[in-house]
């Protein structure tokens, strides 16, 4: 009984290492091949990079990826448009309503290359990677489905019920009516 | 009246119409309505003009021409400016987006997406199309031109995204620029010179708006127009409210930051500077100096300020007479009158990575909110956010195209629980003569009538007819969306009086938009989602025109 708890333990205690595994430097082939997705022409939707298949979705599973994410958010004046995903002079992401789509290839391609009414391009400010990190977060914020990966909290201002207390649409139901 | 505004038209906040009364004003009846199609923030007030009245929309803008001849006021012609839709995403909270002016036979067209439009007022021709500002770069015109003789003068807005703030005169024939000003950096480009006399300011001091940043900094600092400039044509100034310096997180820009949040006057044929009023210099929470500048008959300029005081001042010198506190304020004790500036309470100084709790006043996103002087009565009518915020400063980096911030904002009701409130003031004995309190904060302008009726709209979309001496509620009428413009009273070709509103509200109330807001969120709306999360949902999103008139 005892040996079993302890391989249990163990278990978790790998399962948990791989959720918040870390590269001190990414791969540069991998890094390269990171940005290799295939977008559908309208510019919505598409097939991520083989690599991020092959690494198993780190930007979406992986707590430190979405750490990351969740930093470069406010680094990267991501919350002067769209504030702790409520939305300002950008729409909220945090309501489940997506008008470029839901999928990673299509926020990846948001980031990258912008939108119309007002999202800037930030190819060429951030790599990649980075907006893989970016993308999995903002992801995270709309999902209406639980995740075991999430950010650590605030450092000052709570804002909303915070990321691990995952997913916020199923605790708190939606009072959003547009 | 004082000094008339150069445009030959009357003080949009007065009307000298005296038709409605106190006595009938609780009788007035919808007369006809007109629906926008578009929905936003509604905040430019109807403009009547001869026997037109013209409707302009929130960005992307149709300009509607209406017939008031016909009944029912059908549309003469409508005007659609090709937008830049990048534009878009530079607005928050419900603020103006464009504005109108008339003068003579012609219109001028303020668009958000930076461009001014003279159009020909009978038919809707363009005459000519400048494009001043541009959104790229952060840059948008959000209040009305100023037709101030034969020039048009503009004002850039946009500082949350830190592009430098500048006031432009074109000409009104050709659109052609006649002089451009900016409002941080060297004196040249400042137009600061010989006939500069600032009273607040070393007199031999050189570039202030250099000196009085970190190094470069000014390159990114804001400091645009604040609400719109109003001329004074026997002086020939031009006086305008710039704003808040970028970023919003003070601790990045130690300094004054001059010359943002604060009032400027300028020769209104050059440019050049004549005086200068630091109102809220190193400007902690991104007030501005917004609230409105409103000349009165005995020859003084008054500045309801968003930081909670009221400026009485000196239109020649920019000398400051008095400064008395009209709103819940605990972030600065009084003003200092030798030097201009508000004496802060410190433990409501922000301070990087920490939270402030309970500053008051809040932040006023752009407030549309002017108030009204009624000759009539004496007194001014200021429809006020009773608010308080907790702020929240961070590093932000300057990323050209994004707004350059630092601080997470959350906004909610000052002690009392309620958000807002209709103050008239006495200004010579620096008091209210009486205020209604609002569930909400009031975010439209205020319209005074010389039958002394007080009309302006609410967030839940009533327009309330007050009685202009005492307070007591006459009239009110359900629209179908938030009223964020300010109320209109004009007499039609039937030689009656009326009155006409826009009701149309938008990003802020989260509900009601073309932007998304979720206020679960309690920073979305730069904070005011968590000050207006039980504002009910809208009847309509579409701006509706309503218009009463007495049966």
């Amino acid at each position: 009984m005892r040996a079993r708890h302890l391989l249990l333990a163990a278990c978790a205690f790998l399962v948990a290492c791989q959720r918040e595994q870390r590269d001190l430097r990414t791969d540069p082939p991998v890094a390269e091949a990171l940005g290799q997705v295939a977008v559908m022409p309208g510019g919505i939707g598409g097939r991520p990079a083989a690599i991020d298949r092959a690494l198993g979705h780190p930007y979406q599973t992986n707590a430190y990826q979405l750490n990351q994410g969740k930093r470069l958010w406010d680094w990267f004046n991501c919350s002067g448009c769209h504030a702790a995903g409520g939305g300002a002079s950008g729409p909220a992401l945090t309501d489940g309503s997506w008008r470029y789509g839901p999928d990673m290839v299509s926020i990846f391609v948001s980031i990258r290359d912008g939108r119309p009414n007002g999202m800037p391009a930030f190819r060429g400010k951030l790599t990649d990677e980075q907006i893989l990190q970016l993308s999995g977060y903002v992801q995270a914020m709309g999902a209406e489905t639980a995740s075991t990966a999430a950010p650590s909290r605030n450092d000052t201002m709570q804002a909303r019920a915070s990321e691990n207390r995952a997913p916020a649409a199923a605790a708190f139901p939606k009072q959003v009516s547009r | 009246m004082g000094p008339q505004l150069a445009t030959a038209q009357p003080d949009p906040g007065f009307s000298r119409l005296d038709e409605i009364t106190v006595e009938n004003a609780g009788r007035l009846v919808p007369a006809w309505s007109f629906r926008t199609g578009t929905p936003g923030a509604h905040a430019t007030a109807p403009l009547i003009a001869g026997d037109t009245l013209f409707v302009l929309t929130p960005f992307p803008h149709t300009l509607f021409a209406l017939d008031l001849t016909r009944p029912g006021a059908a549309v003469k012609w409508r005007y659609m400016p090709p937008p830049d839709r990048t534009a878009d995403g530079l607005t928050c909270c419900d603020a103006a987006t464009g504005g109108l002016a008339a003068s003579g036979d012609r219109l001028y067209l303020n668009t958000l997406d930076g461009h001014t439009i003279s159009l020909d007022a009978a038919g809707g021709q363009v005459v000519w199309d400048a494009r001043p500002a541009h959104p790229q770069t952060g840059e948008t015109l959000a209040a009305a031109p100023l037709v101030a003789g034969n020039r048009i003068i503009i004002g850039s807005a946009g500082d949350d995204a830190g592009p430098r703030g500048w006031l432009a005169a074109l000409d009104a024939a050709t659109g052609r620029q006649d002089w451009k000003v900016f409002d941080t950096g060297p004196d040249a480009e400042v137009g600061i010179g010989e006939g500069f006399r600032p009273l607040y300011d070393p007199p031999q001091a050189r570039d202030r708006g250099v000196s009085t940043w970190p190094p470069a900094a000014w390159q990114q600092g804001g400091g645009g127009l604040s609400g719109a400039p109003v001329a004074d044509p026997a002086l020939g100034l031009v006086f305008y409210q710039t704003g808040h310096p970028a970023p919003w997180n003070p601790d990045q820009r130690p300094g004054e930051n001059r010359w943002t949040s604060g009032i400027f006057a300028r020769d209104a044929a050059s440019g050049a500077a004549r005086w200068f009023d630091p109102i809220n210099p190193h400007d902690l929470y991104a007030m501005g100096a917004s609230g409105g500048l409103l000349p009165t008959p005995d020859g003084r300029l008054v500045h309801p300020d968003a930081n909670g005081f009221l400026y009485v001042l000196d239109p020649a010198t920019g000398k400051m007479l008095s400064a008395t506190r009209f709103l819940p304020v605990n972030a600065a004790r009084g003003i200092d009158l030798a030097s201009a500036v508000p004496i802060r309470e410190d433990r409501y100084v922000t301070v990087q990575d920490r939270t402030v709790r309970d500053i008051c006043p809040a932040w006023p996103a752009g407030s549309n909110a002017q108030a009204a002087y009624s000759p009539a009565t004496g007194l001014l009518y200021i429809p006020a956010a009773t608010l308080c915020m907790d702020m929240a400063a961070r590093s932000a980096s300057y990323i050209a195209g994004t707004p350059f911030g630092g601080a997470d904002v959350r906004v909610k009701p000052a002690p009392g629980g309620e958000e807002g409130a209709l103050i008239a003031w006495d200004i010579a004995a620096g008091r209210a003569a009486w205020t209604v309190p609002e569930r909400f904060p009031l975010r439209g302008g205020a319209l005074a009538t010389a039958g002394s009726v007080v009309f302006y709209g609410t967030l839940d979309g009533l327009l309330k007819a007050v009685d202009a001496r005492t307070g007591r509620g006459l009239w009110q009428f359900q629209a179908t969306a938030g009223i964020v413009g300010r109320p209109a009273s004009f007499r039609a070709p039937d030689g009656h009086q009326y009155v006409a509103v826009l009701a149309g509200a938008g990003g802020l109330t989260g509900t009601a938009s073309a932007k998304e807001i979720d206020v679960r969120d309690a920073t979305a709306a730069r904070g005011f989602a968590n000050a207006l999360r039980t504002l009910p949902p809208p009847q309509d999103r579409s701006g509706t025109l309503f218009v009463f008139r007495l049966p």
